[in-house]
Formats: C-alpha cells, structure tokens, sequence
C-alpha cells in the first residue's frame, strides 16, 4: 500500500536581499507550515543549492550533499545577480530545474512576468506577499514531484525487460511498483501508477 | 495597574494611525503573522523596518550630495525605500516616495529634496508613534495582555 512520501515539511529556499523582506517571507513561509532557509542573493542561493556560478551545469560533483529543497522563492530586483539571472541558472542545471521557482516583484511590469514565466518561472507574486499568496506554493511542489516521478517511472519501464528488479533510488518508486501486481507486464505497471499517484491540484 | 486604560489607549494610538493614514491595510497584514510562535513578531518587524529605512535615507541624502543630479541613482535607492515602506504598510511614507521618483522623472532636483523633507518628517512621526504604540502594549505586558485577545 502506498505510503505517505515524506512526513517532512517541504522546504522552501527564499532569496532577498532586503533585511525586511527576508524576515517577511520567512514568517509568512513558517506560518504556512514551510521549512525555510533565506539567503540574501542568488550567488548565495547558488552555493547554497551546491552549484556555481560559472558552470552550473556541473552540479554532480554536489549531489552526495544533502540539499533538499521543494521550491524556490527570490526577488526579481537584487543587486548583482537578479531573480531572473537566479532563474535562468536553476533552469539550466540538470539537478535542480525541476524546482518550482517563484519570483517576487514590487513592480507590476507585464514584460518582465513575462519574461521570467517564458524562463520556466512557476508563479510571480507581487510584493507585498500576503498569507494568501502562500496557498499558491504547495500545488507547485506536488506538480514537480509527479514530474519527477513521471522521469523515474519512465527510467524503470525502459529498464524492465533487461532488469526486472530495478532498484530506484527515490522511495515511492519503490513503493508504487509494490503497491501493483508484480506480474503485471510494463504497460500495465504504468497505467496502474498513474492512477495510484495522488492528485493535488 | 490600570490595564484597560491602557490598552484603551494603545487601541486608540493604533486607530489614530489607520485613521491618519500613516498605515494602512498591510500592516493588518503583518500583525497576523504574530502568534504565540513569534509573539513579539510585529515589533521585530517595525525595529527592522526604522534602522533599514533610516540606513536608506542615509545613503540617499549622501548620493543627493556626492551624485548632484543623478537622477537615476537617487530613484534607485528610493525605489528600496519604498518597497520596505510598502511591506510594513508605512502608507503616508509610501506615498513621499512615489513623489520623490516622480520629481527624478522630471528631473527636479527642488522638487527631489523637497520630498526628501517630507518623508524625513513622516518617518520620524510614524517612529515615534509606534515607539509610544509598543511601549503602552509593553506596560500592559503579558498579565494584561492574557484577559484579552491581542489587538
């Protein structure tokens, strides 16, 4: 029978550079039962996910690290490297640009939504973030998480006929492919994951 | 100690602010994140929000003389200063903000220093309110605060 993924709250990465903002969000994400780790620029946000500004493409060298974080939340104006500059990064790097990224913006300039929706931006909030806009962050995350389980269960359907007894890394695959009938061939494996897999929109 | 008068007056100070339009609607916003989780949250919040924005006008009243007429700088740290007055609900100081970019846009270095002087004064009256504002709900303390529900 299928078990619950993770009993742990999801963790939410916030980038501001503002002192204010910062502690504004972090409550706001703590009050909506988030766990929360605020940096106070992308490069921060960067090294704290374990990738580097230069070639973020080559994040294997970190992935023994435990980072685990199930959105991303940044706003668009910072010195130096801006929300965008932040997105465009996550976007690129294997490991991370299924994250949910989420930028804030005091301007409401529809080039710019745009701009950061077109880069694979999942939400744009504007500031201020209320408590309301906080409702809008899980159904992100339980989106990615199916993606990423849509990517493995995929992995082990082409990997079944040479290895019947793939062992996933990620543990709901492991459960999903326990909760059906072992017998089942391939396709039917995959019809009966994807009605087990909950829906959280 | 005479807790309802008090907290009659502290009430009052608060509406007065409302009222007066020196707050709006998102500081509501922020004292609902106060909860016994982050009981002094508000006051953390406004502490933040005096030494950040005094840190901006600071800066700013030293660009206005090292950069004379460098419009787009000056706009740069207002448009700082009035996101943090916008997250706090800092609403009278908001608007001198706007005002003061608005005089950037046409490039009016009177009109630039005269919004200056405005927000100046709007800052130091919203700081000593709410200084009086927290020390009256200090003095009323938690046994005061215990028979009531927060404001």
């Amino acid at each position: 029978m299928a078990v619950a993924i993770a009993e742990a709250p999801f963790h939410v990465l916030a980038v501001d550079d503002s002192v204010l903002d910062r502690k504004l969000i972090e409550r706001l994400l703590k009050t909506s039962s988030f766990q929360v780790t605020t940096v106070d620029s992308g490069t921060k946000a960067l090294e704290f996910l374990g990738l580097h500004d230069e070639d973020a493409s080559i994040s294997s060298v970190h992935q023994d690290v435990e980072v685990n974080v199930n959105l991303i939340i940044t706003d668009y104006c910072m010195p130096g490297m801006t929300g965008y500059d932040l997105l465009k990064k996550i976007k690129e790097s294997s490991s991370f640009r299924d994250i949910p990224v989420v930028i804030m913006s005091s301007e409401n300039i529809p080039s710019r939504i745009n701009r950061c929706l077109e880069e694979g931006a999942n939400e744009f909030f504007l500031k201020p973030v209320r408590l309301s806009d906080m409702s809008k962050l899980k159904p992100h995350i339980m989106k990615s998480r199916c993606k990423e389980h849509c990517h493995q269960d995929e992995d082990l359907l082409s990997n079944s006929e040479t290895n019947p007894t793939n062992n996933s890394s990620s543990s709901s695959d492991t459960i999903t492919i326990s909760s059906s009938n072992p017998t089942e061939k391939a396709a039917d494996d995959e019809i009966l994951t994807k009605t087990s897999r909950p829906n959280h929109n | 100690m005479d807790y309802s008068n008090l907290r009659r007056q502290a009430a009052s100070l608060k509406k007065g602010l409302f009222d007066q339009g020196h707050l709006d609607e998102q500081f509501r916003q922020v004292e609902d994140l106060q909860d016994e989780a982050s009981p002094n949250f508000v006051e953390e919040v406004v502490v933040v929000f005096f030494k950040d924005s005094g840190r901006l006008i600071s800066n700013l009243e030293q660009a206005l003389e090292k950069y004379p007429r460098d419009f787009n700088r000056w706009d740069a740290y207002m448009q700082q200063l009035k996101g943090s007055c916008s997250s706090i609900g800092a609403s009278r100081m908001k608007n001198e903000c706007m005002s003061f970019r608005d005089n950037c846009g046409q490039r009016s270095v009177e009109g630039c220093m005269g919004s200056l002087q405005k927000l100046k004064r709007e800052h130091a009256i919203l700081r000593q309110k709410l200084e009086s504002y927290f020390q009256l709900l200090r003095q009323v303390g938690p046994a005061g605060a215990a028979t009531r529900p927060a404001m």
